[in-house]
């Protein structure tokens, strides 16, 4: 059967984490490749980066951190932020990333998703969707839109049509962020997360607003998402992957855990510790 | 020893050559592998690794264009039987055909073609993406998957399966709305559905028993 993925996600800015991680063993709080390793080691699914800045001139910042954990996670790895043309995603992927995450340009130019999905195939191309409930909440006839410029920017794009449009392009994934939750710790916009979940082909990752562990059980339970994203209650150390793992599994959720635990090999395992 | 990871213009190719690195250093062994689109470097590697991620179409074409490319695998892999490793798209390279955008032949080398998953819950995402269960039913005692247990996760991505038509070669298959193949293989070659080099520990175990494994010629 297949797992709900649980990914935890880096703000990554000038090549160092903005948002420490509370890991007890963690020598350097600011490095990406360090957390990278850990979240690794902690089972982590899949890790999500977000160059959050993305100005032009620190994208070579982010290529040298990417290929760095490369070198040391054997996990799936999405790049966001900044990503604007095809060479800008090729460079990404070569530097050891599986998936470019795509916003800002998918606005502007919903062509460049089909373009690159039909280049690098759409596994690899995964279309990030902040979006905040704009009226009718609470009611079958709510209504979400899609924003930019972290929640700033509204585009009038019905966030779940917008969704059907880029996975028809070629998305092989939407990740949505509940803007409307984004740091409140009050729970992922499970009405939003649902109508988008529910109105694709495609995974969708849920992100925005997880506070508790209730939240990520939420989030696939009701919202129907495919994969939880995660940032802060990871970084501060309020749970551990684990937890979160455990704590899934115990509300019926299909989680992977202990990604060691089939491995026969001791080598493979002391490496862990 | 060198390993080459065949480059035809499809996917990432430096995860799978990270991959390979780490598990060659993880084994002590000082094992050459490069990634290239030299078709002698294919006849002189000891093991070729066939990636590839994208169209089924797409891929084989590239493949082809890849001047003697394809006429170096046979010679290496078919006639020499060297351990072949092929991965994703590269697995599904080897069925007799695959029906991805349009009919398209394919190396012909394990029999089966490559058709669109279609899970019998309509809930059930395409592509079929992230980590999944490993079953073995039989061939448990296949040098490549030693080590590797029923129940074992591995981190799949794609939109469709092979079938192959002879059960033997079906070595590990896992379950997303009806049965999909995950590790197929006969004699001196072995694909695998998912991605070794993103399945952490078990990723690194099979790669490296591919490292190690000789394979009776």
């Amino acid at each position: 059967m297949l797992k709900v993925r649980i990914i935890p996600c880096l703000d990554v800015d000038n090549g160092r984490v903005v948002k420490g991680v509370n890991f007890v063993d963690l020598v350097d709080a600011g490095d990406p490749v360090e957390q990278a390793r850990l979240y690794d080691q902690a089972g982590a699914d899949e890790l999500c980066f977000l160059d959050i800045t993305a100005s032009s001139d620190n994208r070579g910042t982010i290529l040298d951190v990417v290929a760095q954990t490369a070198d040391e996670c054997f996990m799936p790895l999405t790049v966001g932020g900044g990503v604007r043309t095809l060479d800008d995603i090729r460079n990404l992927l070569l530097a050891g990333a599986d998936k470019a995450s795509v916003m800002t340009t998918a606005v502007k130019n919903p062509e460049f998703v089909r373009q690159a999905a039909q280049k690098f195939g759409s596994q690899c191309i995964v279309v990030a969707i902040d979006a905040k409930s704009v009226s009718g909440e609470g009611t079958e006839h709510e209504k979400f839109e899609v924003f930019t410029h972290g929640g700033r920017k509204e585009t009038g794009i019905d966030a779940v049509q917008w969704a059907q449009r880029m996975a028809e392009y070629g998305a092989g994934e939407i990740l949505l962020t509940s803007m409307d939750r984004d740091g409140t710790k009050s729970g992922f916009n499970l009405p939003l997360t649902r109508a988008v979940s529910d109105a694709v082909s495609i995974p969708v990752i849920a992100s925005g607003g997880v506070g508790t562990l209730d939240h990520l059980v939420k989030g696939v339970t009701d919202g129907h998402a495919s994969a939880v994203l995660a940032a802060s209650i990871f970084h501060f150390g309020t749970y551990t992957v684990g937890e979160a793992k455990a704590y899934m599994q115990n509300a019926g959720v299909p989680v992977r855990l202990d990604p060691s635990t089939h491995i026969a090999d001791n080598a493979t395992r002391q490496e862990g510790q | 020893m060198a390993v080459a990871i065949i480059d035809y213009g499809s996917g990432n190719l430096r995860s799978a050559a990270k991959a390979f690195e780490r598990a060659a250093r993880d084994a002590g062994r000082d094992i050459k592998i490069e990634v290239t689109s030299d078709p002698e470097k294919v006849l002189s590697a000891t093991h070729i690794v066939l990636p590839g991620v994208g169209a089924y179409g797409d891929c084989i074409q590239n493949l082809r264009q890849c001047d003697g490319m394809v006429e170096a695998l046979q010679q290496a892999v078919i006639r020499e039987r060297r351990p072949f490793l092929g991965i994703c798209v590269g697995m599904q390279l080897m069925a007799t055909a695959g029906h991805e955008f349009g009919d398209h032949e394919g190396l012909g080398w394990i029999e089966g073609d490559v058709v669109a998953l279609q899970p019998d819950d309509h809930r059930l995402k395409v592509p079929h993406m992230g980590w999944n269960d490993l079953s073995f039913t039989k061939n448990r005692d296949h040098p490549v998957l030693d080590g590797i247990n029923d129940g074992a996760h591995a981190y799949f991505v794609h939109s469709f399966h092979f079938r192959t038509a002879a059960p033997a070669e079906l070595l590990s298959h896992t379950q997303y709305g009806g049965t999909v193949a995950a590790i197929i293989g006969r004699d001196n070659i072995i694909g695998t559905q998912f991605h070794p080099e993103k399945s952490q520990a078990t990723g690194l175990r099979l790669i490296t028993n591919f490292l190690n494994w000789s394979p009776a010629t």
